[in-house]
């Protein structure tokens, strides 16, 4: 047997050693590693920009558009989180916009840990004000497959709040889907200037069916009714909002 | 996307180009549409065997993108010589191999020779076997060929598999062949995406269900309350509800994306293998499918099963068998005057490859329909307590964990699960079919494994899920007897104990919840001993575990003539045993052969020294 042409790289671990019968131990390729390539890529960060709500609700005096975007950048483990929720009242120029940057950490199979910052902004027909917090929540599957985010926020006054989202699939066919949904929030110490009062603050259930055209592009139409209670009621009506809303919403769900 | 899993998405050599134009001149014309099909594979087949195979020494092949013509549509190709699947390896038993492997791609490459017994360090695995051919590098793969049966090769470097770099390998005897045939064809079943590696792979992190378009919906739901009562049905729900599991997840990879492939050829291609009516044909089946489990039958032939894995083994007459990413199963049909299809089914039936056995070319035969998609079942989820030696009928997941071995001999349970260090004292038995389910231990691998199997049982002798019920026989892995007694008859003296884990949500796999990344440290082989090694599949999924560099003897039953594998395929929450002689001495890859759950950390190296 010959061996082939020049120019062939053959290196050194390559030299074969076919002479190796039994009770010769060979050792071939134990230590030359420096240099080589990691087998698999398993540590790669990955990432995913869901538009979870990107709706539109038109009525006579009433001209709304609603967000919720989350994504993430990380590994398998631990991921930076970006968050972004708000709506926005065009006809009464009043909304919120709400961003956290969190770190999450998976403790569970299905859920994540995450902590970090949250910057509130609202805006009314008199001014616009902020305020910031610490975040710590949970974000996951809870048992029978709906997905959870809850949350507990601390203001920069030590005021604090929470808020819970439970959202399940039901697939009607493979394309058609309907999503109800149910959001609350509640806070323990009155903060006047936000319109937040002591207690629950308000529940929002909806219901949207999306058609998802491809995974990552589902237009949808849903309804919603959001409900405020208590001191917030109170404070909301102040500011010219009604108690309860029902809303027809137009929308669509994309990720990237 | 920080993903580098794939070829450089470089543009179109030129030489690429030409064949770009060669296809595109030959619009509407069927030849034209193969493609960059080999030869051997183009319609009508060549037929004889050895006719467009590569042989002598040394061989030459060259990797190199191509333009891939699959359903008429063009795809970028990795292949080898040219051509997807390449040319048919030839190699003679008793003789020296040289084959020098030639990297004409931007990014480094390397060949691996699925099955074969040799040095560590022409065992083609970048990290470790070697560093991998580098651009424009020639590596010369020289190693006695110890061995014959029909194998594979592939590339073991990032998604050069998935874009079309694999090729059969056949390797003729010194001697004769214990059964008889007159005809030789290889039918190599593949998957080909027009997707890149890494965007199959995103899709997998963003949604692991992506490409699953036979989920169960509101009127899956109405149908099986109508057919096993509403309660049944709610309790059915409840129960995949209550683990977070998908009961329809039975290929990561569906026909959403893929087009399954019979020698390169789609199904309206029709890879055709001609023969003389009465002629004894072999079969020569490879699975080279990336992430597809197919399930193959000849309607109206009954396949005589001769060699598995390139092994003899006792002649088993079948109607069906199910054949995993890495395996080869050869088949004596012996077909009649007229044409028959041959139908590989994907397991979880979105899609299926198809060719015909035919006299004469241009001929085809009924295809029969696809059957529908299976649901996973208790036993697959690791619930199903028949046989469970446990007082009373209390069975929480911490009784279960706490409960004693139901057998002797499964003293391991009480272990940490999924250690890979050496058990002390008395090792457990064989994984028999038929044998005593065992309780997982209380080792629940952590955030990277999102189930265990609470009831881990042999299940050898079954066909697979959705396989079985149709009135005609399927093989199991229960059925295979080696011809020849097996060379080492020692009793292992040892055992490992691995299992298989995943967290299908966030689409990540591993052994014992680690990644290879987390586990770089190879399971140690004492050079020379019988071990045993126990392999749990703690997911809901099957995985084809393919160790490098040695034979897995399967504990089925068969005693001295129990077979050989390289690649055995474990069902969800089986419980299975190989034995191995470890007198390979060097590093050794092991890993899940679907490979998007090897290139996330299901994988690990063995070390015998």
């Amino acid at each position: 047997m010959t061996m082939p042409a020049a120019g062939v790289a053959v290196p050194a671990a390559a030299a074969p050693n076919p002479g190796g019968g039994a009770g010769v131990v060979r050792l071939p390729n134990f230590a030359a590693t420096a240099g080589w390539p990691s087998p698999v890529n398993d540590k790669q960060f990955n990432s995913f920009l869901l538009f979870d709500l990107l709706e539109f609700t038109r009525a006579p005096n009433f001209e709304a558009a609603r967000w919720d975007i989350v994504g993430w950048y990380g590994g398998d483990i631990e991921r930076a989180w970006v968050k972004t929720e708000g709506r926005y009242n065009a006809a009464r120029r009043v909304g919120d916009t709400d961003l956290q940057l969190l770190y999450g950490r998976l403790i569970s199979p299905f859920v994540d840990f995450q902590a970090g910052i949250r910057y509130e902004q609202q805006l009314s027909r008199t001014n616009t004000r902020g305020r910031s917090f610490a975040v710590v929540g949970v974000q996951g599957l809870v048992p029978y497959g709906a997905e959870l985010e809850a949350a507990v926020f601390v203001s920069q006054n030590g005021d604090v709040s929470a808020r819970a989202t439970v959202a399940q699939n039901i697939l009607l066919t493979q394309r058609l889907i309907l999503l109800p949904r149910f959001e609350f929030n509640a806070a323990i110490q009155r903060a006047a200037r936000y319109e937040v009062g002591a207690g629950l603050n308000d529940i929002e259930i909806g219901v949207r069916l999306r058609y998802e055209i491809r995974r990552e592009f589902a237009p949808y139409i849903g309804v919603s009714w959001l409900r405020s209670f208590g001191q917030t009621a109170t404070l909301r009506r102040a500011e010219g909002e009604d108690q309860s809303i029902f809303q027809v919403v137009t929308g669509i769900r994309m990720w990237f | 996307m920080p993903i580098t899993l794939s070829v450089p998405g470089a543009a179109i050599p030129s030489m690429v180009r030409r064949d770009l134009l060669r296809v595109a001149g030959a619009t509407g014309l069927l030849m034209g549409l193969t493609g960059s099909a080999p030869t051997y594979a183009q319609t009508p087949a060549a037929g004889a065997p050895g006719l467009a195979s590569i042989g002598g020494s040394p061989i030459d092949l060259v990797i190199e993108k191509v333009a891939f013509a699959v359903d008429g549509r063009i795809g970028s190709a990795v292949a080898m010589n040219r051509t997807v699947p390449g040319p048919v390896i030839r190699l003679r038993e008793g003789e020296d191999a040289v084959l020098r492997v030639t990297n004409r791609l931007e990014e480094t490459s390397s060949i691996h020779w699925h099955g074969l017994i040799l040095p560590p360090g022409m065992d083609g695995v970048p990290g470790v076997s070697f560093a991998g051919i580098r651009p424009g590098e020639t590596f010369v793969y020289r190693f006695p060929v110890r061995q014959s049966g029909t194998y594979w090769c592939h590339s073991h470097s990032g998604g050069q598999e998935l874009l079309g770099l694999y090729a059969p390998l056949i390797i003729d005897p010194a001697g004769p062949e214990p059964f008889r045939y007159t005809r030789d064809h290889v039918v190599m079943l593949s998957d080909w995406s027009f997707e890149p590696p890494e965007q199959l792979l995103a899709h997998m992190k963003s949604l692991p269900s992506y490409y699953n378009y036979q989920q169960r919906t509101v009127s899956e739901f109405f149908r099986d309350a109508r057919r096993d009562g509403l309660g049944a049905a709610v309790s059915n729900r409840l129960d995949w509800g209550r683990m977070l599991m998908d009961p329809t997840d039975i290929s990561d990879l569906t026909g959403d994306t893929y087009r399954f492939l019979m020698n390169g050829l789609a199904v309206a291609d029709n890879w055709t293998g001609l023969f003389r009516p009465g002629e004894a044909v072999r079969l020569r089946f490879i699975d080279a499918g990336a992430m597809t489990v197919f399930d193959v039958r000849i309607p109206d032939l009954k396949m005589t099963v001769v060699q598995v894995h390139g092994q003899n083994v006792k002649p088993v007459e079948v109607d069906e068998l199910r054949i995993a990413p890495g395996e080869t199963y050869d088949v004596i049909v012996r077909p009649g005057n007229r044409a028959y299809t041959v139908f590989a089914e994907a397991s979880d039936r979105s899609g299926h490859a198809r060719g015909t056995l035919a006299p004469r070319p241009g001929m085809s035969a009924a295809v029969p329909p696809r059957r529908p998609r299976p649901t996973r079942t208790m036993a697959d989820m690791g619930m199903d307590m028949s046989g469970m030696a446990m007082g009373g009928g209390a069975m929480g997941a911490d009784a279960m964990a706490g409960a004693p071995p139901a057998a002797a001999g499964h003293g391991g349970m009480a272990m940490p699960a999924g250690n890979a260090m050496p058990m002390p004292g008395a090792i457990p038995g064989p994984g028999l079919p038929g044998g005593p389910p065992v309780a997982h231990g209380p080792d629940t691998h952590g955030v990277g494994s999102s189930s265990v199997a609470m009831v881990e049982r042999s299940r050898l002798d079954e066909p697979g899920l959705g396989l079985g019920g149709d009135g005609w026989r399927v093989l199991t892995y229960a059925d295979l007897r080696s011809v020849a007694p097996q060379p080492d008859q020692r009793e292992p003296g040892r055992a490992v104990e691995l299992h298989l884990t995943g967290n299908m949500e966030r689409y990540m796999w591993s052994f014992d919840g680690k990644k290879y990344s987390e586990a770089p440290d190879a399971v140690r082989f004492r050079y020379g001993e019988r071990i045993r090694m126990v392999l749990v599949n703690d997911t809901m999924m099957e995985h084809p575990i393919h160790l490098h560099g040695m034979w897995m003897e399967l504990e089925n039953g068969g005693g001295p003539n129990q077979p050989r594998l390289h690649t055995v395929l474990v069902k969800p929450s089986e419980r299975l045993t190989v034995a191995i002689t470890a007198d390979e001495p060097g590093r050794w890859a092991m890993h899940c052969h679907l490979l998007l759950h090897m290139e996330m950390g299901m994988f690990r190296v063995v070390e015998v020294a």
